[in-house]
């Protein structure tokens, strides 16, 4: 048997979901006993038979995406419950396993994915995406690339109206439909708190997080996902400010993301000047400023995050 | 013998794996450690933390890169994004010499993320061994392939592990990460005695040795790296040294990380075994 072709079929049975039970399946890819199936390409040993040997791969294949999923979106999790979440993981990296060199990106598709396969979050479909984008956002601002920050002094000779500045690509914008950035916050609160080995503090704890969700109402939030210090922060920005920020970064000169900001705004003509001078005061002791990306330089549109 | 074309001709001591629950301990205490291996992978990134902690790192320690994804053994071409994200990394450390595991994990571009055993085959040799020639010039830093423990074996294996090992590095020209642990796993699981795979690897090419902690099942040894490293473990590490001198050691402990002080202390256990080893040769 050729090297691709056996690796091919042992990364098919690898990769076949478990049962409820967390054991190999029965049944091989394709059809057929997994026994035989295993039996073909595994030797078994003095203690082991070859679907045996294969299912410790199987499993820990499992064990390792699936811990991996519900560290990087325990606010989805909270949203969906611990049995839905994994069912729905375990559905998505079937369909979508992974295709890079790092874990990190193993959720890089769940939002596209979750969008075309709405079942798993029929009767919570706009908190679970906003959750969704959010603690995706939370990855990417932790290790996204930061360009060296534009300083304040460095505004000052700005000759507005032409200039065009970047926002750092860690800066993530999110417009959501409900304040789930509270509702992380409080999941992964719970997941901090010293851990006394107590079945009674869990339940509270799953208890609590029920809660938190079944008593999460809907209001419409913009929010920066951006890092300080190297630490992830949620900071809540007016409309103009995320229309006025995404602008900026799809490559409009400030004159122009300026209008745009404000072309249905509730913010009185007279205070929009301060409104624009506090923002860009704020953002640019923040970092966020940097030299645009010459390939977004134009009028070409990013638009919001659904 | 330690220092070699394999490892840089470096002679780094022993070091052990830079883990996130030590990182506070290590920069505000600097503690006195010959080096720190890296897990590649964790630090191939564009920003954030993980490249601040680790430039404070390369600022007072000497770190080596070890890979987890590279996979070899895979029948694929390399992934060109995991290269060029790796040659920026080998850049930033100036490692002096790279690691990764003689394994597969890939398949038309799907990732297992774990270490699979190779069919022992001339073919997964030849292929291998090419892979790692490319992957060293593409580099340009020296390369060890480190043995993987195991719980599975192929109908189509042509030879042993070891005879694998020795056919893969010989048509590579590459450095051995002499993983002792592995070989002992390996050995449980499949039977045959670890003195003979020790004894059969070609000392002159090993760049690099690691000791870790396992688990033992009903029926297997799984290796997990939350252990220390048991008796049996550390003969087979006497042996290697015996046989390649006293090479570059590194302590594995990736899982119930305990404190740093005590992993440490487990890895500077191997001074008892390089001393008694310099004794012998002085003999």
């Amino acid at each position: 048997m050729k090297l691709a072709t056996l690796q091919r079929a042992v990364a098919r049975a690898v990769m076949q979901p478990l049962t409820r039970s967390e054991r190999m399946q029965r049944s091989a890819p394709g059809g057929g006993r997994m026994s035989s199936y295993a039996a073909r390409f595994i030797k078994p040993n003095d203690r082991l038979t070859s679907f045996e040997r294969l299912e410790i791969y199987n499993r820990q294949y499992w064990f390792r995406v699936l811990g991996g999923m519900a560290e990087d979106f325990p606010g989805l999790r909270a949203v969906l419950g611990g049995q839905r979440f994994e069912s729905m993981c375990k559905a998505y990296l079937t369909e979508c396993p992974s295709r890079s060199f790092t874990l990190r990106n193993l959720g890089a598709h769940l939002e596209t994915w979750l969008r075309q396969n709405p079942s798993w979050i029929r009767d919570r479909r706009v908190l679970a995406l906003d959750m969704v984008c959010l603690e995706w956002a939370d990855i990417e601002a932790f290790d996204g690339q930061a360009k060296l920050p534009l300083r304040p002094e460095d505004l000052r000779e700005i000759e507005v109206p032409n200039l065009r500045l970047g926002i750092q690509p860690y800066v993530q914008l999110l417009e959501l439909h409900y304040p789930v950035d509270d509702l992380v916050l409080e999941v992964k609160h719970g997941d901090d708190t010293p851990d006394f080995a107590s079945n009674a503090v869990h339940e509270r704890r799953k208890r609590s997080k029920v809660r938190a969700v079944a008593k999460l109402e809907p209001a419409q939030i913009f929010l920066a996902v951006h890092r300080l210090d190297f630490s992830v922060y949620f900071r809540r920005i007016q409309p103009e400010e995320f229309l006025l920020l995404n602008a900026l970064r799809s490559g409009k000169t400030i004159e122009r993301a300026i209008e745009l900001a404000f072309r249905t705004s509730s913010v009185p003509t007279a205070d929009r000047a301060a409104f624009v001078q506090h923002s860009f005061q704020t953002w640019a002791t923040l970092g966020w400023f940097c030299r645009p990306d010459e390939k977004v330089r134009g009028e070409k549109s990013h638009g919001k995050r659904e | 013998m330690p220092e070699n074309k394999f490892n840089g001709f470096m002679n780094y001591g022993i070091g052990i794996g830079l883990r996130s629950p030590h990182y506070d301990h290590i920069l505000s205490r600097k503690p006195v450690v010959d080096w720190f291996e890296i897990i590649s992978e964790n630090f191939m990134i564009d920003g954030g933390r993980p490249l601040h902690i680790l430039d404070q790192i390369l600022e007072q320690y000497k770190v080596v890169q070890h890979g987890v994804s590279m996979y070899f053994g895979s029948a694929e071409k390399p992934n060109r994004e995991h290269l060029r994200r790796l040659k920026e990394l080998v850049k930033r450390t100036k490692t002096p010499w790279l690691t990764d595991h003689l394994c597969w994990g890939s398949v038309d571009g799907r990732y297992t993320h774990d270490l699979l055993p190779m069919p022992y085959t001339f073919e997964a040799a030849r292929l291998t061994a090419q892979k790692v020639r490319e992957v060293r010039d593409f580099l340009e830093v020296p390369i060890a392939v480190e043995n993987v423990s195991s719980y599975a074996e192929f109908h189509v294996s042509e030879m042993t592990e070891w005879e694998f090992l020795n056919e893969v590095v010989e048509r590579a020209d590459c450095g051995v990460l002499l993983d002792v642990n592995n070989i002992y796993v390996s050995s449980r699981n499949h039977s045959f005695d670890p003195f003979t795979y020790v004894n059969s690897v070609p000392a002159e090419r090993v760049a690099q040795i690691h000791i870790a902690g396992h688990s033992k099942f009903q029926k297997y040894i799984l290796d997990t790296h939350d252990h220390p490293v048991i008796d049996p473990v550390w003969k087979l590490y006497e042996r290697a040294i015996q046989r390649a001198g006293h090479t570059a050691t590194l302590l594995e402990w990736d899982d119930s990380i305990p404190s740093f002080k005590e992993v440490h202390g487990e890895a500077m256990k191997a001074n008892r075994f390089l001393a008694d080893t310099t004794l012998a040769v002085a003999v």
